[in-house]
């Protein structure tokens, strides 16, 4: 193989380094708290996420409607038609970038990589600009498989491209063929879109990521497939432990990385794929809460993955629930809103000089 | 570093070529120089074709005389004031984008490494979004708008990610979360903004050389010509670079100081483009990978990284003018080649390792 300085450095993992193997969170006990905590605050975003909004709805008359009480009421018509798929679906897309984002970054070792890496955000955003185009989709739920299928489309031919060749192909491959795919895909798109404004305008609404008037029509054709890529990213842990050692040591120790980077290929389309059908291109989730859980616990991808899956949906509610308040009576998309709530922690996380090893 | 004129290419062992440079020797590998030839080549050539083409077609062998004719006929004015500076600024700012790319690949040791990274593009977006927005769209309050919010987001990142010094690591993720906040900003002006108003901040995003004449190339020529000093002196401690930060200082390298001249060169390089010709995409990012495979060399070869930068844009920027139904910005043809290069590159890298 032809050496790469550059791209081969760019394997070095920022788990690999000494000084930070262990996180912040040193003991199993400390970090079942953690996610404890984690997932208390979860709850409560998501029993936020169904009270406040332009028309705030107490916690009580919320639990009424919940259970079934108080039928046919304004207040049951908001909670259950609107905030509660709204919420259901930040859920759902949050988790699912979230762990994508886990997943890729360990395979990639490249803390660059976000879920859009392999081509399912400019795969979604191509197939959906064509919807608008020559099918004349203005919908979500018309264009939910559009974005499904363009985002499963162009992954593959990805993955099939970065991972011909001997051994799978290297990360490093993967992760260019992605962003060349992206770019050819994503300046098609670009010059369909300026070349009609009623596009253009459909098109810039849906690249703002937002989870507002989703309904459950569009959830629960992309649920099941997301419900695959959660197990299939679960098994992964393991493996995924193995592999950050170098894909050396890792085949030597019995991992079978072509097999590990397929099933890790297949769990990130289905996750990020189905996310962005239901809520648009929301950037920043999967690549920033990866990051944060590992700085939490340390390199272990079990307990990454557990603190991802907790953390993402909370960031992704929590940018949602924002949104409504801070434009009142209008409301900011939630893929506007996650940026500015998650990246002022990232940055003060990478400052912290215990999480600046590399 | 002590080669003398008259050693210019003594030849060494393995197929190189060395030659005496400031800040150290150039070695070239053969393969490396037949690479850089070829491409030379190929840039003359689409050169010339750019020049011929258009309302007033002229074949190559009247834009060479069109270009050395000194009656100043008409061919002579379609040429040289016309569609030279468009073809020049295509040669020059491609290289400047490929050279710019290199030299962030090069320090953050990542192949996704681009001025990008640092914040200067979506930051020149947003201050162009604003100039659009608040100001109106005039073609200065535009250019002055994505310099001052490129040059700022680049400080500001710069900044945020010092601490007791610079590393890559760190730049790249500070990077991130700047940009990403930007891009959330760009994407909410967008969203408020008249559709005509979003629409044509969409077109500057996509980068365009159409309009610009001898008056902004001239100025931007002799920036570039400088920073293109800087960076040969700079090379060899690159390179360096590239081997890590614990090989680069114990041969002697001065972290900090190489890391931030790179930076500031980098960055001003983009600048300098981003200016006239709005934000360029993905150039800086494929030119120096495009080049390390066609070179077959071990690091990012500078030169032919400009090289191809050079030829990436000129091609593009034909495609973009002759090639279409309507002209499209030059950076949406620039993605769309230069990505499908890279992945005919990719393919066949594929094929011989199997």
């Amino acid at each position: 193989m032809r050496s790469h300085p550059v791209t081969a450095s760019a394997t070095s993992t920022p788990t690999a380094t000494p000084e930070r193997r262990s996180g912040l969170a040193h003991a199993a006990g400390t970090r079942t708290l953690g996610l404890l905590v984690a997932l208390a605050v979860l709850a409560l975003v998501v029993v936020a996420s169904l009270a406040i909004g332009s028309r705030d709805i107490p916690l009580a008359v919320v639990r009424d409607v919940l259970l079934g009480g108080s039928g046919g009421s304004t207040e049951a018509t908001v909670v259950l038609d609107l905030r509660l798929p709204r919420t259901v679906t930040g859920l759902t897309a949050g988790l699912a970038l979230g762990l994508a984002g886990a997943i890729i970054q360990a395979v990639t070792r490249n803390p660059l990589a976000d879920p859009g890496i392999l081509g399912v955000t400019s795969g979604s955003a191509f197939a959906v600009a064509l919807a608008v185009g020559v099918v004349g989709a203005t919908a979500p739920e018309q264009y939910v498989w559009f974005a499904f299928g363009g985002a499963l489309a162009a992954t593959v031919i990805v993955y099939v491209i970065g991972s011909a060749g001997r051994g799978g192909g290297s990360p490093a491959r993967l992760t260019l063929t992605g962003v060349a795919l992206g770019a050819v895909l994503g300046g098609i798109t670009t010059a369909m879109v300026l070349a009609d404004p009623t596009r253009f305008d459909v098109m810039r609404a849906w690249q703002s990521g937002s989870l507002a008037d989703r309904g459950w029509d569009g959830l629960t054709t992309v649920l099941p497939f997301v419900l695959v890529g959660v197990v299939v990213a679960l098994a992964l842990a393991r493996p995924l432990n193995a592999m950050a050692m170098g894909d050396d040591l890792a085949s030597s120790l019995g991992a079978n990385l072509a097999v590990t980077r397929t099933l890790a290929v297949v769990a990130v389309t289905l996750l990020a794929g189905g996310a962005t059908a239901i809520a648009g291109p929301i950037a920043f989730v999967g690549l920033m809460v990866p990051h944060v859980a590992r700085w939490i616990v340390g390199p272990d991808q079990r307990w990454i993955l557990a603190y991802t899956l907790v953390l993402a949906p909370v960031l992704l509610i929590a940018a949602d629930i924002l949104g409504r308040i801070v434009a009142r009576p209008g409301e900011v998309p939630a893929g506007v809103v996650t940026a500015f709530l998650g990246a002022p922690v990232l940055i003060a996380l990478v400052r912290r000089s215990k999480a600046s090893g590399l | 570093m002590s080669a003398t004129a008259a050693q210019t290419s003594t030849r060494h062992p393995r197929g190189q070529v060395r030659l005496p440079a400031p800040g150290g020797d150039v070695v070239l590998h053969r393969r490396g120089a037949i690479v850089g030839a070829a491409l030379t080549a190929v840039a003359v050539l689409l050169a010339l074709v750019s020049l011929g083409t258009g309302d007033y077609p002229l074949s190559v062998p009247e834009v060479v005389r069109a270009m050395f004719a000194t009656d100043g006929g008409f061919a002579t004015t379609v040429v040289l004031d016309w569609r030279l500076p468009r073809v020049l600024v295509a040669l020059v700012f491609g290289a400047a984008l490929g050279v710019s790319g290199a030299v962030f690949q090069s320090m953050t040791r990542n192949p996704l490494g681009s001025p990008e990274i640092i914040g200067f593009t979506t930051g020149a977006y947003t201050g162009a979004l604003v100039a659009l927005i608040v100001i109106g769209g005039a073609y200065a309050s535009t250019t002055v708008g994505a310099l001052l919010g490129g040059l700022l987001t680049a400080l500001a990142v710069y900044l945020l990610a010092y601490r007791k010094g610079i590393s890559g690591f760190r730049l790249i993720i500070v990077g991130i979360g700047v940009t990403a906040m930007l891009q959330a900003l760009n994407t909410w002006l967008i969203l408020r903004a008249d559709l005509e108003v979003a629409m044509s901040a969409a077109f500057w995003q996509a980068g365009s050389i159409a309009l610009v004449g001898w008056e902004q190339a001239v100025p931007a020529f002799a920036v570039l010509a400088a920073l293109a000093v800087l960076v040969a002196v700079l090379a060899a401690p690159m390179r360096q670079l590239e081997l890590g930060d614990d090989a680069a200082r114990a041969h002697g390298v001065r972290l900090e100081p190489v890391r931030l001249a790179l930076l500031v060169v980098g960055v001003a390089l983009i600048a300098v483009v981003t200016a006239i010709a709005g934000p360029i995409a993905f150039v800086s990012l494929a030119a120096p990978q495009i080049a390390q495979r066609l070179a077959g060399s071990a690091g990012l070869p500078l030169v032919n990284t400009a090289l191809t930068g050079a030829v990436l844009l000129i091609a593009a920027d034909f495609v973009a003018q002759h090639a279409l139904p309507s002209a499209v910005p030059v950076g949406l043809v620039t993605v769309v080649i230069g990505g499908l290069y890279l992945i005919g590159l990719l393919v066949r890298e594929a094929r011989q390792k199997l």
